[in-house]
Order: structure tokens, then C-alpha cells, then sequence
């Protein structure tokens, strides 16, 4: 059966693995070729990279903080952060990323994901979602954000569960679901957010923002209805291990892979 | 004895370096190419893929890949495809028009509707044959797979595993020279080596 995976995040910064709250507020937690050692060790099923440096020269610095990670780490990595053009994909693909993810370059520039996936098939093309919760009455909404790398980002006019269908139409082959009003918290994700993308699309759903212990990601993967769990606090501040993560979700009845030494 | 030299074919379909990592990490050394006459000096050849059916053949074809890679294969030396890499090796595919190499009789299929397409992650294989590349590996181990399509041989003996995804098909394929998986061996973490491992190890021995 196939199984529900847990993905440790890492949030790289000019090279350093950094954890903020609610996307502010960076803190240093490590180097990023020896955390994705100790995560596959654990038992990590993929690891995902997002790069949030803002100079000039980060493409450079990332690439080789993917290439590093690859020579030692023989499981899927996903990179985002920054990539605008099919060939910035290619760059990160080549460097030794199995997918990649775009958020801001592809609300403004759709078509770059049928590009992608054209050139590299959908498998390779990650839709990273940032949505924010809309205040009102009625049925829940989200809004999706782009340019979040630094702050809470700038609103869209895009309705977060329309734009998820929209982006699998296009050609994006799985979908990073972020909750900007959970991230960091250790709340829990939003589990209605997954719930509703979860149900309009049929890529495979990764739900990511405000995992604070394991039953959080229990409750993902049941009600939320995602394939896939990613959390980063938890994991880069040793509250959990991966491995610890996973024997919960196996030991509430859900198929995961077993950890290498369990 | 100069180590034997294994040649991964690139036709800008997936990701090649890993592979090449990964049989590095097997004590094996390959080289990544392109080129028909490097691939018919090689000592064994190990065939990728991701992406479409249609596109990536077309790349084979535009760059005169097709017929060396067949001409490989009945040459008796080990092989190894991988992903795109299996389903290539078949007559057709749903997924699009053109044929595919036809050293294996059979089709490429569409995973059934109502699962989640891509299938992505991991998953179980479950071992019906033996072979010295798959050697010591449990049944049913988990190894990772993404696609979208799965290869439908005619022939079920050439079947060495098989994996479960809204029906059951066939995830791993052997016979004579020729071992083909639908998963990714180096994206599958020590289990996957495994399988890198022994395959240098038998490119060695022959």
C-alpha cells in the first residue's frame, strides 16, 4: 500500500537551515547537509528546500547546498524559492533536485507551470501554496499570498482552493498546502484549508503549516485527507524525531514506511 | 582489471546524476552520455526516464539513441531501465502515439481512475522471482515511486515484482540480460544503493 509520508521542511538562508514564526522572525537551526543526513537517517521520506535568502547571489549558494545534500542523501528533494524560468528549474533539477516548487512566478505567469511541466513532466512541477485564512461569515475561504519569503506577504485576488485546481489542470504534478495562519504555531494545520483542496483536486496533497506534534500530522493525513505531512519546528528542535513521527501514525493504524533502523 | 564501465544514456529525460550518484555510491563508475558508439563500448548500460512517453522517444529518435540501445540490449551485456526506463521498453502506450522500442510485448496503461495521479511515494514490492541484483532485499520493502502509467507485459514470467495501486501491476521486470524497474532505486535510500550495489557487482562478475 502506498504510504503516507513525513517530509522535514528546511527553511535555507544564505546557506543555514533558519525556523521563523508565522514566516518572520528567523532563527538559526543548522547546517543544511548534515540536518538532511540526520532526517534520512531517521527516516524521512522526501525532504523539502525552500530558499529564502534575498541577495543577489543566492542561486548560486542554493545550488550548491542542493548538489551537496545529493551526493549523500539517495532520497527525493524538492527545492523552491525564487525560481521564475524554466531554466532556473533546470539549474536546480541538474544540481540534483528531484522536484521543484513554485509559488509568486506561477500566480503571475500560469503557463509556467505547463512549461515545466512539459520539459521535465508533471512529476517534477510542485505548486507551493501559501493561502491565508479570509475573516468573514459564511463558508471559509482562503486567499492565496505570494512574495512570502520575507513577511506575511502580498494578498492576490486568488480564491486558495480554485487556484490549487487550477494549477493540477496546468500540469502541476502535487501541491504544498501552507497555512500562513498556522505556520509556526504548533497548532495544528488547518485541516479544513486541506480538507477543501484535498477534495478538488486528485495530485497528491502535502499538507504544511503549524505541525506541532504527531497527532497533528495524524490529523492531516485522516480528516484533512493529505497524502503527505511536512513539518520543520518539530523536527529542527529535536521535539520530535522523524522516526517518532512515523511510529505514531503507524501505531494509529496508518500504512508508513518503516524507519531504516526500526 | 580496470573497473567495467557502465554508461547511463541521457536524452535530457530525468534525472541522470543521481543515478550516476547512486552507482557511484555502489562502487561502480559511470559515465553519463549521449553518444551511440560510447554506449556500445560500454560494459553495461543503464536506461532512465521521467516525463512523457511520447517526448522522451522522440529525443531518442532525434538523437539516433534508438537503435543502440536495442542493439545493447540483444548484445547479452547487463541492463538496467529505470522508471520511464521500463515502460520505453514496450510496443505502445495510452499515453500517447508514438511506439515505443518494442523489446518487450505489451503496453504502457493509465493507473486506474480514482487514485491520485501522479502515484507518488513510497510503496511496497512484493518479489515473485529471484534475481542476483534484488539479492537480500525482503519482500515487500518499500522503495519510491512517481508515475502516472505502468508497464502491461504480454509476458507474465518476465514479472519479478509487483505493487499494489488501485490494481496490481507490475513494478519490477527480468529476463535474460534485461532488469527493468518502475520505481526509483536512487531516490529509495539504502534499500535503492542496495540495488546499485549489486548491479555493479554483476556488471563485475560478467
Amino acid at each position: 500500500m502506498l504510504t503516507k509520508r513525513v517530509i522535514p521542511c528546511l527553511d535555507v538562508k544564505a546557506g543555514r537551515v533558519v525556523k521563523g514564526v508565522r514566516f518572520l522572525d528567523h532563527r538559526d537551526a543548522g547546517d543544511p547537509v548534515e540536518m538532511a543526513a540526520l532526517y534520512n537517517r531517521q527516516g524521512a521520506d522526501e525532504l523539502v528546500f525552500y530558499d529564502i535568502t534575498a541577495s543577489a547571489d543566492r542561486r548560486g549558494i542554493m545550488l550548491d547546498v542542493v548538489s551537496r545534500v545529493a551526493e549523500q542523501v539517495f532520497i527525493p528533494l524538492t527545492v523552491g524559492g525564487g525560481l521564475r524560468t524554466v531554466a532556473d528549474m533546470q539549474q536546480m533539477l541538474q544540481a540534483g533536485a528531484d522536484k521543484v516548487s513554485i509559488n509568486t512566478a506561477a500566480v503571475e505567469d500560469p503557463d509556467l507551470i505547463s512549461r515545466g511541466a512539459d520539459h521535465f513532466g508533471n512529476q517534477c512541477i510542485v505548486l507551493g501554496l501559501d493561502a491565508m485564512r479570509i475573516s468573514s461569515d459564511g463558508p471559509p475561504r482562503w486567499e492565496v499570498r505570494v512574495r512570502t519569503g520575507r513577511d506575511s506577504g502580498d494578498r492576490t485576488s486568488l480564491d486558495a482552493v480554485e487556484w490549487a485546481a487550477r494549477a493540477a489542470e496546468l500540469g502541476a504534478g502535487e501541491v504544498v498546502v501552507n497555512s500562513m495562519d498556522s505556520d509556526g504555531t504548533l497548532d495544528g494545520y488547518d485541516l479544513e484549508l486541506l480538507r477543501a483542496i484535498s477534495e478538488s483536486v486528485t495530485i497528491p496533497v502535502v499538507a504544511s503549516g503549524g505541525a506541532g506534534n504527531p497527532q497533528h500530522m495524524f490529523e492531516a493525513v485522516t480528516e484533512g485527507q493529505a497524502d503527505a505531512a511536512l513539518a520543520a519546528s518539530i523536527f529542527h528542535y529535536s521535539t520530535y524525531t522523524v522516526g517518532e513521527a512515523k511510529d505514531f501514525l503507524a501505531d494509529h493504524g496508518l500504512p508508513v514506511r518503516p524507519s531504516p533502523r526500526s | 582489471m580496470a573497473a567495467s564501465k557502465i554508461a547511463i544514456v541521457d536524452y535530457q529525460a530525468g534525472n541522470v546524476r543521481s543515478v550516476q550518484k547512486a552507482i557511484e555510491a555502489g562502487g561502480g563508475r559511470a559515465e553519463i552520455t549521449g553518444d551511440p558508439d560510447s554506449i556500445d563500448r560500454a560494459d553495461a548500460l543503464v536506461f532512465p526516464g521521467q516525463g512523457a512517453c511520447d517526448s522522451s522517444m522522440r529525443q531518442l529518435i532525434s538523437r539516433n539513441l534508438v537503435e543502440p540501445i536495442k542493439r545493447f540490449i540483444a548484445s547479452g551485456r547487463p541492463f538496467l531501465g529505470v522508471c520511464l526506463g521500463l515502460q520505453l521498453l514496450l510496443e505502445d502506450s495510452e499515453e500517447g502515439s508514438e511506439p515505443g522500442l518494442g523489446v518487450l510485448s505489451g503496453r504502457v496503461r493509465r493507473l486506474p481512475a480514482g487514485m491520485r495521479v501522479p502515484h507518488m511515494g513510497w510503496n511496497e514490492v512484493r518479489l515473485q522471482i529471484e534475481h542476483p541484483v534484488l539479492a537480500g532485499i525482503p519482500d515487500g520493502s518499500y522503495f519510491y515511486f512517481v508515475h502516472s502509467y505502468y508497464a502491461d507485459p504480454e509476458d507474465k514470467s518476465v514479472v519479478l515484482g509487483t505493487t499494489s495501486y488501485g490494481l496490481d501491476f507490475c513494478s519490477a521486470a527480468a529476463w535474460d540480460n534485461v532488469l527493468a524497474v518502475q520505481f526509483h532505486p536512487e531516490k529509495s535510500g539504502d534499500l535503492g544503493l542496495r540495488i546499485y550495489r549489486q548491479f555493479v557487482e554483476l556488471v563485475d562478475r560478467s
